[in-house]
């Protein structure tokens, strides 16, 4: 019966907080959608260090490098690339603080924004492989302008051919793009890992399930 | 402040037809392959001019999730402030505009709360400028307003953030192109393959249906998940109007086996 104040509509599962405690809900929740990063993260996302997983200086540091283009094959200037990838024994980081670099440690995750030329360059470590019979790999993420999901790869590693010719994902690869997938030696301690968005060479990208 | 020169004659009319067209395509396509209508973006929708260049020609290649991408980065107390999730304390002044709390849950697909997790938010002022030396927009900054902010969700995947409500601003997608006002979000699920970069929206705001960004999400029902709700119960008295949003990160699914069969095509 209503009331003057609406009083007998005041459910306590209304108040702020309170559903927290509601039992799961009924089947799956829909997924919300993608938006792009657009132009404007510049001085939100980036922060210092950020492209620096491993200490330069550290005898296990390598470089993981390499350019973002587009489908005309220009650079892509307004990209920002992640790494996520194991530590030297193919075990993720559970270290706290993945925005901290104190020169010593190990978190696993790293951001860089591309330049003006869209190259990107972390310092990290090389994995291990997570496990026997697969093949050592970093995820690298993409965002960008004009990107409205961010786009999903794995930068394996070229001087592990044995361990690629084996690896399950590669396998499924067509033989053709599997190069795509692979971060090449170019110099001491230094990998090259492009992205190419569309077009000739277009990066192999990965679905983990999640393109709902 | 000087208007801009006249933009190229692209409008806003053929546009929206591109968005009508694509619309209808992707309703005709789910409906005969009797499945739901995607609930992320199409990246090759051209009506937003960005993508045509941008967005990959060949199928993802299914991958089964190992365990790194199982798991996420570590982010903690230690990375972010608490005065973080206020983007109104940054600076000596209070900046100009309508303030409000924007609050909500962060949970997986099965509701169960992320648990503190870091969450990054940036946006442009009350007049539609960002401090970004790439906005053109000639709208004043506002020089007690950076719109950055950070914050670890809580134990029920909870957050709470204090800002400004940001204006609409211009952009150059098509003569006369707005952007509805929004706040961009980047979120870290418990697992890397959650992780999600989006925008919130205002609710009620005319330029939903002219927004070939907003749009690109092509299920209506998955459009209104990115709207924030005004919520009465969060607004507080003589101080902010309160919004409610809370965000789902679906979790990959690491059931999916490789058919016995299956075509590389």
């Amino acid at each position: 019966m209503p009331d003057t104040n609406g009083r007998e509509a005041f459910d306590a599962t209304d108040l702020p907080g309170a559903h927290a405690h509601a039992p799961a809900h009924e089947g799956p929740l829909g997924q919300t959608p993608s938006q792009t990063v657009g132009p404007f993260f510049g001085y939100a996302l980036p922060y210092a260090g950020g492209p620096d997983v491993r200490a330069a200086w550290q005898p296990d540091a390598v470089r993981v490098h390499g350019t973002v283009f587009d489908g005309a094959g220009d650079p892509i200037p307004d990209a920002i690339v992640e790494i996520w990838g194991a530590d030297a024994t193919g075990r993720p980081s559970t270290e706290r603080g993945s925005f901290a670099r104190d020169q010593h440690g190990f978190a696993g995750f790293g951001r860089a924004a591309v330049d003006r030329d869209g190259h990107y360059s972390f310092t990290t470590v090389k994995p291990g492989a997570a496990r026997p019979g697969s093949a050592p790999y970093l995820l690298v993420t993409v965002f960008a302008r004009g990107v409205l999901h961010h786009l999903s790869t794995r930068a394996y590693f070229g001087d592990e051919p044995e361990a690629n010719e084996a690896d399950p994902l590669l396998a499924r690869v067509d033989a053709d793009r599997r190069d795509t997938l692979i971060a090449e030696a170019d110099a001491p301690r230094s990998y090259r890992f492009d992205i190419r968005l569309q077009g000739e060479n277009e990066t192999v990208f990965l679905d983990y399930g999640t393109e709902v | 402040m000087q208007r801009p020169a006249q933009q190229p004659e692209l409008t806003q009319a053929t546009i929206s037809d591109e968005i009508a067209d694509r619309h209808r395509a992707e309703g005709d396509a789910a409906a005969s392959a009797a499945r739901p209508l995607a609930a992320h973006p199409r990246r090759d929708f051209a009506p937003y001019r960005s993508t045509t260049l941008r967005h990959p020609t060949h199928e993802l290649v299914r991958a089964d999730p190992e365990e790194i991408e199982l798991v996420s980065p570590a982010f903690g107390h230690t990375d972010v402030a608490a005065e973080e999730a206020d983007l109104t304390i940054q600076h000596t002044g209070e900046p100009l505009g309508e303030r409000i709390i924007v609050t909500g849950r962060i949970l997986d697909g099965d509701g169960r709360p992320v648990r503190n997790q870091l969450i990054e938010i940036w946006q442009a002022n009350a007049s539609g400028r960002y401090v970004h030396k790439r906005d053109q927009h000639p709208a004043p900054l506002d020089p007690n307003f950076t719109g950055v902010g950070r914050i670890i969700t809580g134990d029920d995947g909870s957050y709470r953030l204090t800002t400004i409500k940001p204006g609409a601003y211009p952009w150059k997608n098509h003569r006369n192109a707005w952007r509805p006002a929004h706040i961009h979000f980047s979120f870290f699920g418990s697992a890397f393959t959650q992780r999600l970069i989006t925008q919130m929206y205002f609710p009620g705001d005319p330029l939903f249906a002219l927004d070939p960004i907003y749009q690109s999400i092509v299920d209506p029902a998955a459009r209104e998940r990115l709207v924030a709700t005004y919520d009465h119960d969060v607004s507080e008295p003589e101080w902010a109007l309160g919004y409610r949003w809370d965000v789902v990160l679906t979790g990959p699914t690491s059931t999916w086996m490789e058919p016995e069969d299956a075509d590389h095509a």
